[in-house]
């Protein structure tokens, strides 16, 4: 019987991998000699942009974007990425001949390579004088393209729907250890901190905790991410963490958490542009001098109303232009 | 697993097979539950691999399908993979062309040329060595190397150099292996008849290795295909693209041909999808993912075998 | 002794480049390949022992403050202080326990294929075992956080089964309030090297010639008596050299285990108890750090220690091996 579990389920797997396997051999060469610009992929492509910016009307035609053509890379932050990666599909969408590759690896990548030269922005949570030297950070210009804003949030079976910025420290520096110390049910706080490398952690312990410094050992957990952050609060009775807004608003995420007012402020990005929520920063895309050319453009299309208008909204950052 | 244990503890005791362990109720019995034990770590593995298996084909039952491998990622519908599935496919066939020829070459020394001499113990220790290296230190190496000293920035080519030299000393080693099978008659035969030790290397010792190759390539495919460690800090981890394949420019890092453009491959959008995904698919996109992950090393092992037997019949046979 | 055909070898190529060219330009290219793994070799303990330095060089950390269990990278705070214990400490503690529970599992797999097992249970078991081998890391640590963790929480979280007298014993105290610990990562890392140790020590019962087992049966010994005090001692090198490969994957798997360890940068208390390791906390923290702070700085000191664990491991299998060879 277990042989026989283990070739049905090797069997099935591998049968559907082989007719993909063909059929992708079969196909992948097909657009090449599809001389006409392929007719047939652009449109799931297309829809994919359109969908993922509800607020957009289906075929905005767009006057306002500069096309310029070439190729250029971005690195950086992952809070940012879901805001510059929809942008950039936008764009190329917009301008044929324009390709914008964007890059995760966290927001120190992004200003190492683009202090080195090798990408063209570098996205970044924090500033560069924080992180970097004084003669690489005074060569790169700053670009504050939106705000955006982070939540704490619990495990389900964490009754609790506001909690201060004095009882979020003392949770944080390990003094109240009790969610019932804090009108919640009696249950063990578990925390789970973003690495201290990270822009969420340092945003919020500079404002929220004050700079205090956060609890260590016991049952804490570090996560390096907002999708492992989600997966351990979900997995996690009574733990709480900080996430970014794109991925708590996320469909996917937002059934599982429990999203915490802070101070009575509800977090939400009206409250964060109005600047009555605080947990909130900007989000830096950072140039070697100057731009030109499709950095350039793109910069400008990410200041310009598609962008700004539209697209930040859709997606849970706030706008910098109004 | 405890009988197990104090198996392997045993061994200190002392090598004394002395005429006291004759036949005994209790020695017998002692050699039945040794036998359910061993059989049962077999059956364990199985069962694990099993269920394994099973776990992926059931949370890929209804994912996996043509179009999610033909299509390109989508942020509101399941979408499909095709741009890191070709990225995956195009940096195993880039880190196999240099691993490849090199790999190939430097088991021929070994196996043909290397004399019993300091050189080649340094190149045995380089080999082993290389091959205890942690996956992660071979990224950092390739983002010191690649990414901040020559500024080339997350590059395919960069990733597959990395791979390259991560697989190098298996590939070499496999290569060493498959040529050493080769019988000893059949080179003297060759050298007696007059051929040149190239000559016999080339026409006579290789192609009788074939068999032994193809299946040391494809294990050492099988490995490249699954790394992602490595390319974090090399190739990238980007948010794939819809990839132009008419765009033949290599130079052009629009092209999905060209090595000069950062590469997110299959294991490393498992990664990035696992950490900072959106989407209410995620974790469907995350389980198809690595049911085609784990077919294909399915294929590359049953492929090896297959084409290994294959190779060595018509070449026996001719 | 044997260097001398070697000498003269090397000699006769030098003496003679002009005599049949056509013979020396192919040794000539295939030691080339062969060699460039010395190369590759020099380049990489070059530039990650330069770049592990300068945590010292540059920075100025003294080493008693890199063995410190304190870690406190933030140049915001006040007391900044590189202790890279919790992290050696975790890496040493996370693997032997993995290779405590994959060991005996590994060599008693080894001992059925090699002792054991008829010819068509071996037929499907080494297969499935080079299976496992192929399974990429991140698909371990998906699986890990997906089954393992939430089981090792539901689990172990409620007090009966802490107040069993042996399993409460090791799961004692804190209970697993959270599945991401230093067990999960055990458990992930034994699953993970049992292909490798298995593999290198099925080689080694291999090797034993048949005379030895057929004379101990002869003596009229159970296959099992055999085992204890023929087998297993004669292949102990080869089974010590299979356990030294495993640890050595062990501690250079990241991905795996940082998905659920937990990564508490602090020293390992208890079992059930977040830890973190050394390739953990690179792979968290290298993409937030900037190239040249010292914080970086720090992430490549450990990935200096990494190679120094791994080159170390080389060395040891070597002298087993020697041991082996002498005996």
């Amino acid at each position: 019987m277990l042989n026989g579990t283990r070739r049905f389920g090797a069997l099935a797997i591998a049968a559907a991998l082989f007719a993909s396997a063909c059929s992708s051999a079969g196909a992948s060469p097909t657009p090449a000699p599809a001389a006409t610009p392929a007719p047939a992929t652009p449109t799931p492509a297309a829809m994919d942009t359109s969908s993922a910016a509800p607020g957009t009307p289906a075929a905005t035609p767009a006057p306002t974007v500069n096309c310029v053509t070439g190729s250029i890379t971005t690195s950086g932050s992952t809070a940012l990425q879901p805001l510059v990666d929809a942008a950039a599909k936008q764009y190329a969408k917009a301008c044929a001949g324009a390709t914008i590759t964007v890059n995760g690896g966290g927001s120190g990548t992004g200003l190492s390579q683009v202090a080195q030269g090798a990408v063209q922005i570098g996205d970044s949570d924090v500033t560069a004088e924080s992180k970097l030297a004084t003669p690489d950070a005074s060569k790169l210009v700053d670009h504050v393209v939106a705000r955006q804003g982070w939540i704490v949030v619990t495990n389900k079976d964490v009754t609790v729907t506001n909690l201060t910025t004095q009882q979020n420290i003392d949770i944080w520096t390990g003094k109240v250890k009790n969610w019932k110390d804090v009108g919640g049910p009696d249950m063990p706080i578990v925390l789970i901190f973003r690495p201290a490398s990270s822009g969420t952690r340092a945003t919020f312990k500079k404002l929220v905790l004050g700079g205090a410094t956060e609890a260590t050992g016991g049952q804490n957990v570090t996560q390096d991410s907002n999708g492992a952050v989600t997966t351990a609060i979900t997995k996690t009775d009574g733990s709480v963490s900080v996430i970014g807004f794109a991925y708590y608003d996320d469909p996917a995420n937002k059934p599982l958490l429990n999203g915490l007012q802070l101070d009575g402020v509800d977090a939400t990005v009206a409250n964060m542009a109005g600047g009555t929520y605080k947990l909130a920063a900007d989000g830096h895309m950072y140039t070697n001098g100057q731009p030109s050319g499709l950095t350039a453009a793109f910069l400008a299309y990410m200041m310009g109303p598609e962008v700004q208008g539209t697209l930040i909204p859709s997606l849970s950052y706030a706008p910098v232009v109004k | 697993m405890t009988a197990t244990a104090s198996s392997a503890g045993s061994g200190s005791r002392g090598p004394s097979p002395s005429l006291r362990h004759r036949r005994s109720s209790g020695s017998i019995l002692a050699d039945r539950a040794a036998t359910v034990v061993l059989w049962g770590t077999g059956i364990f593995v199985l069962l694990l691999l099993g269920a394994i298996i099973l776990h992926f084909a059931v949370a890929a039952w209804g994912v996996v399908s043509p179009s999610f491998v033909l299509n390109d990622p989508s942020d509101s519908a399941l979408g499909g993979i095709m741009p890191v599935l070709w990225n995956s496919l195009y940096m195993l066939a880039l880190t196999m062309l240099i691993a490849i020829p090199v790999g190939l070459l430097g088991g021929i020394y070994m196996s043909e040329y290397a004399g019993d001499n300091p050189i080649t113990s340094a190149i045995r220790f380089a080999e082993e060595a290389i091959s205890s290296v942690p996956s992660i230190v071979v990224g950092l190496f390739g983002l010191i190397l690649f990414v901040d000293n020559f500024h080339m920035g997350f590059t395919a080519l960069g990733g597959a150099l990395a791979l390259t030299l991560f697989n190098l000393p298996l590939m070499t080693r496999l290569s060493e292996q498959a040529l050493r099978a080769v019988p000893q008659d059949e080179r003297s035969a060759s050298l007696a008849l007059g051929a040149t030790k190239w000559q016999t290397i080339r026409h006579v010792v290789v192609p009788l290795a074939i068999p032994g190759l193809v299946t040391g390539v494809i294990l050492t495919a099988g490995r490249v295909f699954g790394e992602a460690a490595v390319l974090l800090f090399t190739s990238g981890i980007g948010t794939p693209a819809h990839y132009d394949f008419a765009n033949l420019d290599l130079t052009n890092p629009a092209s999905p041909w060209s090595p000069f453009r950062p590469a997110t491959t299959l294991s490393v959008y498992i990664w990035k999808l696992q950490s900072e995904g959106l989407g209410a698919f995620k974790n469907q996109i995350i389980d198809g993912s690595a049911a085609i992950l784990i077919s294909m090393v399915l294929i590359f092992n049953l492929g090896a075998r297959l084409v290994g037997r294959l190779l060595t019949r018509r070449l026996t046979a001719a | 002794m044997a260097q001398l055909t070697s000498a003269n070898r090397m000699a006769g190529l030098r003496a003679a480049p002009s005599f049949a060219e056509r013979i020396d330009l192919p040794q000539r290219v295939v030691f080339l390949a062969a060699a460039s793994m010395i190369g590759i070799v020099i380049l990489l303990l070059g530039f990650i022992t330069w770049q592990g330095l300068q945590l010292f060089l540059k920075d100025g950390v003294p080493v008693t403050q890199v063995l410190s269990t304190t870690w406190q990278p933030d140049s915001t705070s006040p007391d900044v202080t590189f202790g890279l214990l919790p992290f050696i400490a975790g890496t040493v503690f996370v693997t032997a326990v993995a290779l405590l529970i994959s060991t005996p599992l590994s060599v008693g797999l080894a001992l059925f294929l090699s002792e054991v097992a008829p010819r068509w249970a071996r037929a499907i078991v080494q297969p499935a075992l080079e299976i496992f081998v192929g399974i990429p890391s991140v698909v371990w640590g998906w699986l890990g956080i997906t089954i393992l963790v939430p089981f090792l929480s539901d689990t172990f979280h409620h007090d009966f089964v802490l107040s069993l007298p042996v399993v409460g014993e090791v799961f004692r105290a804190p209970g697993f309030l959270t599945g991401f610990s230093w067990l999960a990562g055990s458990l992930v890392l034994s699953i993970m090297v049992l292909p490798t140790i298995t593999s290198v020590s099925f080689d080694a019962f291999r090797a034993i010639p048949q005379e030895l087992r057929t004379g101990s049966l002869a003596l009229g010994t159970t296959r099992w008596q055999t085992i204890r005090h023929i087998l297993i001692p004669a292949a102990l090198p080869g089974v010590l050299t299979a356990v030294v490969l495993g640890m050595t994957r062990a501690a250079g798997e990241a991905l795996a285990v940082q998905m659920v360890i937990g990564n508490s940068p602090m020293m390992p208390q208890a079992i059930s108890q977040p830890v973190t390791t050394l390739t953990s906390q690179i792979t968290l923290d290298m993409g937030n750090t900037v190239f040249g702070e010292p914080w970086q700085d720090a992430l490549w000191t450990m990935s200096l220690v990494l190679l120094i664990i791994s080159i170390t491991s080389v060395v040891l299998v070597r002298v087993i091996n020697k041991r082996r060879m002498a005996s």
